[in-house]
């Protein structure tokens, strides 16, 4: 590799030796081989036990995976210790799952035993593991979470401190396969949602709750304003033009629902707040299509508070509604099914989770939300409905 | 190498290849530079009263990480790293003073690239630059993943040392949409590290910006027997097909496509990509009565051994005939059968029962369109548009089609306008004559 401030790179010459648009590194490369012999022939698989996957094919071979849970934000230093691990017992291989698990292929189930061992029993000084095994089979696997106050610059709330906070409380759920189906959880630090909060089978959102501030002086320097009108979905935004004669916009209030979108679109309209920003709670999301089609996640909660740095009022209410599905939900059956089943509205009542008017849709098809039916079931909430209007 | 003629540059079974020691920066001594007793007393340049916190647990703790980084950085000197040694430790105080604060210290925005390129690498500044200069850029590099993040030791070595000599030695494995990605270095470096990237490792950058994103894929026939057709080879043709919409952004907005084996999902095409191609079969599901015998006599466990929970002997009238959302499905006590034709192959048979159901053998892919988040119409799961193809290499068929969209949307799709949004502005009726659909 290059060494010095430029490298191989002559800023003189800036287009000499550039190599460009190579694309990625052609994938059979870094296979292990017993998979590169076995590529399509594949018969069938099993879950030994929480962590470990054995793949079988019409070769007669057999692969064994250990999978590892990674905090996804990494070190070299952790990436260098998973190479030695990947040295040591599969011949330099290694993966990453789409849910940012690590795999550990090889193919010999003592050495994947051995490995097993040896990952949860690997900790960091201060005493959580580095590695440690399961994720597989009806439990919960890594939160597919966002960047945060690490590196992110919309967020409204942090992602690798709720996320940490949140496995914790779940850490049995990774290590066993207890539940009645698969139960994901991802987390996105605002409603931009980039990766999967929107079919979660839990998921955790940044929300803001305060309009932007305007900085007037500054907009029409550093933000195209029509961009910054057509940002809105609820048309909060106008043009505006200040005594000063300095272009610029005004946002009404009313209509805003601190979506940030305009934020996204110009610096000048922050709206990030300690107090307003917090997470709201969404479920019964799922993306496969297994006996159910896919589901968006829906919001249970509307806000609760970045209590840092452990977020107690977060993690309390995941742990809750996973505690009642566990408990409830049928064989098969994912969160949103079983929500589905039982009713909405026994789904409040069951995990104690008071439902407000927050959690009804008012956004454009919103009415194709609504029950339209007499086919409801009586809980407290239809009680007090009742009473509230003197019919009881 | 990506580039033809070099996809066996890092291949170990191959003569001649590329090792880690061919491209090192670092040598042993200086990666092993400290001892687990310094690691235990190490105290940062800030103190992180809050973060500490998230060292307790038995969750993988990011912050025990960064801290590990922050003290090998410290330990190989500003002498032997190209931007601030002490980069983790002001990231560590940045976020502690987030914590402290409840808002990001991350400015608006940041526009930074390399020559040639329009995206790849996005831009970031701290708001707090006198307080925490070594940290002032932030730039985030998106590499673009091998498929299915395979990878040998050699080259991930390689990867760590680019990202601890020239940037922070932090990254994220992996970004959301699929690229490594390198965490945090400063502008006079993105230059070096794109040649090294490519002259080195042999690998390019990734996707931001209104363009085609990095394409991603389930691991497929690597390691699952339910996968329809190659999504590994699939998404690597594709993305070298589509480069220059890759590199340079010539879209009205983001495009991503995704790259399913099967309706099970395992890469989330269907709800995070704007042309989800998810595999499928037209035949029979093909049965093995034995297995399915074995299954009823308790001698497999159910779905591949997944349920630990104490659910009684398998009954597999309850658990799969009943279950079946087709109903297509009888088991008369000795022999399963399925009604092919009624059956929407939504996998949750041959989930239960991997060792006794396969997918069929006539297989090829669905083509779905329009998924995406929230913003700005509400989120959108991709519509089911184009029913079965085959997906033989090269694909020319499936290449066709996707030059027949980006044509129309890239003239049709307003600024900052998904395809989903498009669609549902113009009407599925009218992308469907697009498209040549009856």
């Amino acid at each position: 590799m290059s060494k010095g401030k430029l490298g191989y790179f002559d800023p003189k010459k800036p287009q000499e030796n550039r190599i460009t648009d190579i694309g990625p590194n052609r994938f059979e490369q870094m296979m292990p081989p017993v998979l590169r012999k076995n590529y399509g022939k594949w018969l069938s698989h099993r879950i030994l036990e929480p962590g470990l996957l054995m793949h079988v094919s019409e070769t007669g071979d057999k692969v064994y995976t250990v999978r590892a849970a990674a905090p996804r934000t990494l070190s070299v230093e952790y990436i260098r210790e998973v190479c030695s691990i990947a040295d040591k017992f599969c011949n330099g291989y290694v993966r990453w799952t789409t849910r940012n698990n690590i795999e550990f292929i090889m193919d010999n189930e003592k050495a994947a035993r051995d490995l097993k061992k040896e990952l949860d029993s690997t900790k960091y000084p201060a005493g959580s593991y580095k590695f440690p095994t399961g994720g597989t089979g009806f439990g919960i696997t890594s939160i597919v979470h966002t960047q945060g106050w690490i590196h992110c610059h919309t967020p409204a709330t942090d992602a690798s401190g709720p996320v940490k906070a949140t496995a914790d409380v779940l850490f049995d759920y990774f290590k066993s396969m207890k539940l009645p189906a698969k139960l994901r959880i991802a987390l996105a630090c605002c409603l931009n949602m980039c990766g999967a909060v929107h079919c979660s089978d839990i998921a955790l959102l940044g929300y803001h709750r305060k309009p932007p501030t305007i900085d007037h002086e500054v907009l029409g320097k550093v933000c195209e304003i029509p961009l910054v009108i057509a940002a809105c979905p609820l048309y909060a935004i106008k043009p505006y033009t200040t005594p000063e004669g300095t272009k610029s916009v005004t946002v009404n209030q009313e209509k805003c629902m601190y979506c940030g979108n305009c934020y996204t679109m110009c610096m000048a309209l922050p709206l990030a707040d300690a107090e307003g920003d917090g997470i709201a709670i969404l479920v019964g999301g799922k993306i496969s299509n297994r006996i159910t089609t896919p589901k968006f996640s829906k919001v249970i909660i509307p806000w609760l508070p970045n209590n840092r740095p452990r977020w107690p009022e977060v993690t309390n209410v995941v742990k809750k509604i996973v505690e009642v599905y566990a408990k409830d939900a049928n064989k098969y059956e994912r969160l949103g099914d079983w929500a589905g089943r039982i009713g909405w509205e026994k789904f409040f009542e069951k995990t104690g989770i008071p439902f407000t008017e927050k959690s009804m849709d008012d956004y454009r098809l919103a009415v194709d939300t609504f029950r339209t039916t007499t086919q409801f079931k009586f809980t407290e909430h239809a009680w007090a409905v009742s009473k509230a209007v003197g019919g009881i | 190498m990506g580039a033809e003629g070099q996809e066996h540059l890092w291949d170990k079974e191959v003569k001649g290849h590329r090792t880690y020691n061919d491209i090192r920066i670092f040598t042993d001594e200086q990666l092993k530079n400290y001892t687990e007793e310094e690691l235990k007393n190490f105290k940062g340049k800030h103190a992180t009263p809050m973060l500490d916190e998230l060292e307790k647990g038995p969750w993988p703790s990011f912050v025990s990480d960064i801290k590990r980084e922050a003290l090998h950085r410290n330990k190989l000197g500003q002498d032997n790293l190209q931007i601030p040694a002490e980069i983790c430790d002001d990231l560590l105080g940045i976020v502690e003073l987030s914590y402290r604060d409840g808002e990001t210290h991350w400015k608006h925005g940041g526009i930074v690239g390399v020559l040639g390129y329009g995206g790849g690498v996005v831009g970031r500044y701290n708001d707090q630059q006198a307080q925490f200069p070594n940290i002032a850029h932030f730039h985030t590099y998106r590499v673009n993943q091998p498929g299915a993040k395979f990878y040998t030791t050699d080259w991930l070595r390689g990867f760590c040392d680019i990202c601890e000599y020239r940037g922070s030695g932090m990254t994220n494995l992996h970004g959301s949409t699929g690229d490594l990605v390198m965490l945090g270095t400063f502008t006079d470096q993105l230059e070096p590290i794109f040649f090294d990237l490519t002259h080195d490792l042999g690998v390019d950058i990734g996707g931001s910006g209104g363009n085609l994103r990095t394409p991603s894929d389930c691991i497929g026939k690597a390691r699952c027997e339910f996968a329809c057709y190659d999504t590994m080879d699939m998404c690597y043709e594709m993305t070298m097909t589509f480069q220059d919409e890759l590199h340079r952004p010539a879209f009205p907005y983001k495009f991503k496509f995704k790259f399913d084996g099967c309706p099970n999902c395992c890469v989330g095409s269907i709800a995070r990509s704007d042309m989800a191609y998810i595999g499928t079969w037209k035949d029979d599901i093909r049965i093995n009565q034995d297995a399915v015998k074995a299954y009823v006599g308790g001698e497999i466990p159910r779905n591949g051994g997944a349920v630990q929970a104490n659910w009684g002997p398998f009954n597999i009238q309850e658990e799969i005939i009943d279950k079946c959302p087709t109903e297509c499905m009888n088991w008369d006590g000795k022999k399963l059968s399925i009604n092919n034709p009624e059956c929407n192959r939504c996998m949750h048979c041959i989930d239960a029962m991997p060792e006794a159901l396969r997918v069929g053998a006539d297989q090829g892919l669905s083509i779905l369109f329009g998924a995406k988040a929230p913003i700005l119409e509400g989120a959108q799961l991709a519509v089911m548009t184009i029913p079965f193809m085959y997906a033989k290499k090269p694909y020319d068929s499936i290449k066709n089609l996707v030059r027949k969209v980006f044509d129309w949307w890239i003239e049709e799709g307003k600024n900052r306008e998904r395809i989903g949004e498009t669609i549902q502005r113009v009407t599925l009726k009218t992308f469907c004559e697009v498209l040549g659909i009856p």
